[in-house]
């Protein structure tokens, strides 16, 4: 019997283009995993392009416009497993902060010709149009959890990414909580780790940018973030920024926004 | 893209840019001025430290704040990271393999792994830096509204000087083998718009400088480039605002800024057998290669001037009013302006990506360029077309690996 590698596809949809560099940045780790999977399909890396079906799909970004609402079918029906990756395809991006505001407002204010535009009213995450086999988080994605990933994928396996809070990183590298020892306002206690828990080890609180923790206690953070002198349209801004349209951000922010 | 050609005459080039639109000038507004590092670097995930330093610039200049000493030396620092990591990724990832006629750079290693190896390598010592001093590469966390969050010690640095080092002497290597490289017969004369400045290579620092002689100051940008909206395309295209088109980027930055580059960017560069200025395009590659060097040159020398700052940041209070910045991305000049209210939350923003600055230039290049090899047949020309837009290492450099051309011969 012969072996035969299996393929790979990168997929960009609405996005900055960030983690699928993050793929290119294995960089020691690249060309032996091309040795070990066929690229068939990464316009960031090659012009080569393989058609389907194809083993695994790494999805990146949003769908924001009825062309690419058609083209993540067609993607799903050509991937026998599809991964999505980065904040844009799990939640929607920065881009879903339209999904709070008026679209042809925005149009006006970025295009003097706003008819040339197709769009849609809302940016959504990937699993909001087709089935997902496994999200993985961050604004952008972490290069080990990506190499866990699919080292998971050719072991059958499921991969090893914990949804717990990025507190458990601190205490994990021994980082003195930046709330507790400087007052700043953190958002790790609802964010998901994989980072490393990055931001207070450079002291800085977490932005949030992987998004909410399997279990989120947002009223006991909320009202810290009062306490520290966070005023309510603040709170709402930092719940609105790559994670935005996440249910369990969304809840938050929504639950804060000044009623008019 | 599409090519008409009438009578053997190419009478229009259209490039259509379909990344869809994601409205970052509209949803700043209302965000509070010490967002926009973080936001706006997700614009680009090749080159957010570009977004972060012009955001800085422009909203330090509303507030009335200027950034210099080993705080000003660090993000240039940083910025020495993002034009290593980027230029090493097109020159070795992208645009290489265009020239040795392999769809891609995992293709091409299959003969040349040493020359992809190198390349990674380079790549990596660039995010090196970008990981220590931003956290990590994309989208760095470290940068704030007048300075960083947190500041290296010497000790962190001297790491990254071996490091810097070692890529300086592949940096050597990269730029003479991409003087071996073959070169289509191609030069235009162009408008070169780059920062400029008396006494430094600008990274975000000086005047814009137009290769005609003039030059104005950042904030009188809307007076000298306009942009405007294409029925083709969902990137909107710059001109001077007296109708030139122009080039901005490595050529730019080299024609008008090349004799401050360092001594051994200086020699690596003429070794190559490049001028003081040069006019094809294709070259690019070489030129990117050169400035790769010097920002590994300038990465040690501003590691062996460091001394920790006291504070890493200084305080900076909102203000009411306009200001702007502009630097040099990996690509060309990036300029933003803002107005904030005296709370410091955003009223306005404007953002003029580099891209959109070349797209007119990209189009005009296109034209003469295929207007001389017709004759080619449609599959060696869409190549060629491609090349000769990853000459600009375009944000949609990776759409380009996908050109859809339509050659229509009426």
């Amino acid at each position: 019997m012969t072996s035969v590698k299996p393929t790979l596809a990168v997929w960009k949809f609405a996005s900055c283009d960030g983690c699928q560099l993050t793929v290119l940045n294995l960089e020691d780790d690249l060309l032996p995993l091309a040795g070990e999977i066929d690229i068939a399909h990464f316009l960031e890396a090659t012009r080569a392009t393989v058609s389907g079906p194809y083993d695994l799909s790494l999805v990146e970004g949003s769908i924001t416009t009825p062309h690419d609402a058609e083209r993540i079918r067609e993607v799903r029906a050509a991937s026998r497993t599809l991964i999505t990756i980065g904040a844009c395809a799990t939640s929607g991006g920065i881009q879903a902060l339209r999904n709070f505001a008026n679209v042809e407002e925005f149009l006006q204010i970025v295009y003097a010709r706003p008819e040339y535009i197709s769009t849609l009213a809302n940016s959504t995450a990937i699993a909001e149009h087709v089935p997902v086999d496994f999200e993985l988080r961050g604004c952008p994605i972490d290069k080990g959890q990506l190499v866990e990933v699919v080292t998971a994928f050719l072991a059958h396996r499921r991969p090893n990414i914990r949804n717990h809070s990025v507190c458990v990183e601190c205490k994990k590298r021994g980082t003195v909580c930046v709330t507790v020892a400087h007052g700043t306002p953190c958002l790790g206690p609802v964010t998901q780790a994989g980072c490393g828990a990055l931001c207070p080890s450079y002291a800085r609180g977490c932005y949030g940018c992987f998004g909410p923790a399997e279990t989120v206690n947002s009223p006991s953070l909320t009202s810290r973030f009062k306490e520290l002198g966070v005023s309510e349209a603040d709170l709402v801004r930092s719940f609105r920024t790559f994670n935005a349209n996440a249910p369990a951000f969304r809840e938050i922010s929504e639950a804060h926004e000044p009623r008019t | 893209m599409v090519v008409r050609v009438r009578d053997g005459k190419v009478q229009d080039v259209e490039l259509s840019i379909y990344e869809p639109p994601r409205f970052f000038e509209a949803f700043l507004r209302g965000r509070r001025f010490t967002e926009t590092p973080d936001i706006t670097a997700r614009i680009c995930g090749i080159c957010p430290v570009a977004y972060q330093m012009s955001a800085c610039l422009a909203m330090e200049n509303i507030c009335g704040v200027t950034v210099d000493g080993a705080i000003a030396d660090l993000r240039r620092l940083l910025y020495c990271g993002e034009w290593i990591e980027s230029h090493s990724l097109h020159i070795h990832l992208l645009h290489a393999p265009d020239f040795l006629g392999y769809p891609g750079a995992v293709e091409m290693a299959k003969d040349h792994r040493d020359i992809v190896e190198r390349g990674l390598r380079l790549k990596r010592a660039g995010n090196d830096i970008l990981n220590l001093l931003g956290g990590r590469s994309v989208h760095p966390i470290n940068v704030r509204i007048g300075g960083f969050y947190s500041a290296p010690s010497r000790q962190d640095l001297a790491v990254l000087r071996e490091t810097l080092l070692r890529a300086r002497d592949d940096a050597v290597a990269t730029v003479r083998w991409c003087a071996t490289l073959e070169f289509p017969e191609f030069s235009q004369d162009y408008t070169y718009v780059a920062l400029q400045h008396p006494d430094i290579y600008p990274i975000m620092e000086g005047r814009i400088g137009v290769s005609d002689g003039s030059s104005f100051e950042v904030s009188a940008f809307d007076d000298h480039v306009v942009e405007e909206h294409v029925e083709h395309s969902n990137a909107l295209h710059a001109r001077l605002s007296d109708g030139r088109s122009y080039m901005a980027g490595p050529l730019a930055r080299y024609a008008l800024n090349g004799q401050l580059l360092s001594p051994l960017a200086r020699e690596a560069a003429a070794d190559a057998g490049l001028g003081l200025i040069c006019n094809n395009p294709f070259q690019s590659i070489i030129v990117r290669a050169v400035e790769t060097l010097y920002a590994c040159d300038e990465a040690v020398r501003l590691i062996d001037h460091y001394e920790v700052p006291e504070r890493s940041f200084l305080e900076v209070q909102p203000r009411a009013g306009v200001g702007y910045g502009a630097t040099e991305a990996p690509r060309g000049i990036l300029y933003h302006r803002y107005q904030t209210d005296g709370d410091g939350i955003i009223e306005d923003a404007r953002i003029v990506p580099p891209t959109s600055q070349n797209q007119v230039r990209i189009e005009e290049d296109l034209r003469s360029f295929v207007q001389s090899r017709l004759e080619l047949a449609d599959e060696e020309l869409t190549w060629l077309c491609e090349q000769a837009i990853r000459n600009y290492d375009p944000c949609i450099s990776c759409a380009t690996h996908f050109l859809d051309l339509k050659v229509v011969r009426e």
